[in-house]
């Protein structure tokens, strides 16, 4: 298991930088000149000689390769950058959002795999039938609706018709559910999905059909033997999809004024804030990184095959 | 009466399996019928709409469903039937041009990987590697932050997003034609690198991509409509779902028409691609 992970974490090098050097790549790749790109929206009015001035202060006179060490230096030492809107440290702002994030992303999670998880096993288990439609039939809708549009019909029902829960804002834990819900829905009928598909395949194997033989329960069968078998594909959907919400919950936290990673990174677009934008999509993306190799661990933990295959 | 008998069977026969499985799937056929119902809204749209979809009538601002108004108006007056009718021309414009793009530079790439495997396929599919550790919505953004909000960048953006998929399965199904004898043999015959890609390898990829693609139509939509929601996609006064309901949350609860009608509009339009594509993925590929 140690070598498996030491080759996973090893093989994860060139991916890291790789995903730096595109994120630092990204002031090159702006159109116009990279020095308007960093000043963004107080770029106006500038005159020639103050851009060539900040130019050479801001050390984009010299080649791409030096700056591109000077970066990731700055980014091993978690220095990324100073935001143009706010001056202050890219990396305390990302931090300083990412709890409000992990709470979004986890509380969906949870909500994902207790409702995606029962539909798809009942989905499987009673394959064929008026149960198995409804559940397809969810799970399609729940992968077709836009999750910023079904969060805005829960924030209309629930909090501007109903008045239950706060429409918008975070502190408590009732500013928490209807993002939270939204989000979990669009996430649960991915998993639903994969675990009616795995749950199937669980169900035609051999052992299934040995343990039935041996003259157990048929609930045990299901749940212990094929169930257990069937996990590995709905650990990595989980995974990606926990992974994806580090940073991909963007748009109902943008709906629910949700103060996380994700609505910061759309102000800084909005606002033309380039070291900020950068420094939140950077911090995402390793994010989405670690939760895959944990995925990945986690995958090698539960099938011996994986390790030593 | 028997050659009548003799001549329509070779009709049936004409069938192939896979068309054969594609048209008892239930859920296939809807999506069929639904994506042939958008694409005839989006072309005759003009035709259908009963007013222009910028036509500005102040005085019948934030109209509920009437009959002169079947889906109500906007804040502006404007008839919100025939800005959503209109809006499934953008959509689906804005959902193909990514696809289409995607699909064509991932498949070059992947042949290219797959074809000549080496140092070529090392750096591709490390370059791949790369663009798969974003989270897609996340590139995305990534994408327009660089090159500014707007239709155009919104959709190069997507396309970017959508070429690692397509790479992928393109290479994958290479490695495996390259093997195959009838690729050995036209080589043996004399035909060049170009002419085994085009002509030998690549119809080889075009079922499986095809199915992709179909399942990437629908993602595109829903991405662009969320970068247009979120501003950074198509921006006003184009008629689009996305942009539709991000200005219409601001007239909740009051106007839910203006929430209802373009989000109901997207995810039927997703809904419709995911069902064709599911289907033609269980046409193609029986084994599930």
């Amino acid at each position: 298991m140690l070598v498996y992970v030491a080759k996973r974490l090893l093989g994860l090098v060139p991916v890291l930088l790789g995903v730096v050097l595109l994120v630092f790549s990204m002031l090159w790749l702006a159109p116009g000149d990279p020095v308007i790109a960093l000043l963004g929206e107080s770029a106006q009015g500038i005159s020639a000689r103050q851009v060539e001035e900040l130019r050479r202060a801001y050390g984009l006179d010299r080649g791409f390769l030096e700056q591109f060490v000077d970066y990731l230096g700055d980014v091993l030492r978690l220095d990324l950058g100073t935001s143009l809107r706010s001056s202050q440290s890219v990396t305390s702002e990302v931090l300083s959002r990412f709890p409000a994030t992990l709470a979004l992303a986890g509380s969906a999670m949870a909500i994902a795999i207790l409702v995606g998880g029962a539909f798809g096993v009942l989905a499987a288990v009673y394959k064929g039938t008026w149960i198995d439609s409804v559940a397809i039939v969810v799970a399609l809708l729940g992968v077709s609706v836009p999750v910023f549009w079904s969060g805005l019909i829960l924030m209309l029902v629930f909090a501007l018709q109903l008045g239950w829960l706060p429409a918008s804002g975070s502190g408590t834990w009732r500013h928490l559910v209807m993002p939270a819900a939204a989000v979990g829905f669009s996430s649960a009928a991915f998993i639903a999905r994969v675990t009616r598909a795995s749950l199937i395949e669980a169900l035609r194997q051999d052992f299934v059909r040995t343990a039935r033989a041996k003259g157990l329960n048929e609930s045990r069968v299901r749940l212990k033997h094929a169930l257990k078998n069937a996990l590995l594909p709905v650990v990595t959907v989980v995974g990606l999809q926990f992974g994806g919400l580090l940073g991909g919950a963007v748009l109902t936290e943008t709906v629910f004024a949700w103060p996380g990673v994700g609505r910061l990174l759309v102000d800084a677009i909005r606002s033309r804030d380039m070291p900020l934008v950068q420094g939140s999509v950077l911090f995402c993306a390793v994010a989405f990184i670690l939760v895959n190799l944990l995925v990945d661990l986690s995958y090698a933990a539960l099938n011996p095959k994986v390790r030593y295959g | 009466m028997a050659e009548r008998v003799t001549a329509a069977r070779p009709r049936r026969a004409r069938l192939s399996p896979a068309a054969r499985r594609f048209l008892r799937n239930r859920g296939a056929v809807v999506g069929l019928a639904l994506t042939v119902l958008l694409v005839l809204a989006a072309v005759l749209a003009p035709w259908l709409a009963p007013y222009a979809p910028d036509a500005q009538d102040l005085r019948s601002r934030l109209r509920p469903p009437s009959p002169e108004h079947w889906f109500g108006t906007d804040e502006f007056g404007r008839d919100v039937l025939s800005r959503v009718l209109f809006g499934a021309r953008i959509s689906l414009l804005t959902g193909l041009v990514p696809v289409i793009t995607g699909l064509v530079v991932g498949t070059s790439l992947g042949l290219l990987a797959g074809f000549y495997r080496g140092w070529l396929d090392d750096v591709l599919m490390r370059v791949m590697d790369v663009l798969l550790a974003f989270p897609s919505l996340l590139l995305a953004l990534a994408v327009v932050g660089t090159l500014g909000p707007g239709m155009v960048n919104a959709v190069i953006a997507v396309a970017i997003v959508s070429v690692p998929g397509y790479a992928r399965l393109a290479r994958s199904v290479v490695l495996a034609a390259r093997e195959e004898e009838y690729v050995h043999a036209a080589r043996a015959l004399g035909a060049h690198d170009p002419r085994l890609m085009l002509k030998h390898v690549l119809p080889a990829t075009l079922g499986p991509l095809t199915v992709q693609a179909t399942l990437g139509i629908g993602f595109a939509i829903l991405s662009m409509a969320g970068l247009s929601f979120l501003g950074l996609g198509v921006q006003p006064p184009t008629s689009d779902w996305g942009e539709m309901l991000s200005r219409g949350r601001r007239f909740l609860p009051g106007s839910s028409w203006l929430l209802l009608y373009p989000g109901a509009a997207i995810s039927l339009t997703v809904l419709a691609f995911n069902l064709l594509g599911d289907g033609l993925r269980d046409a193609f590929d029986p084994r599930d």
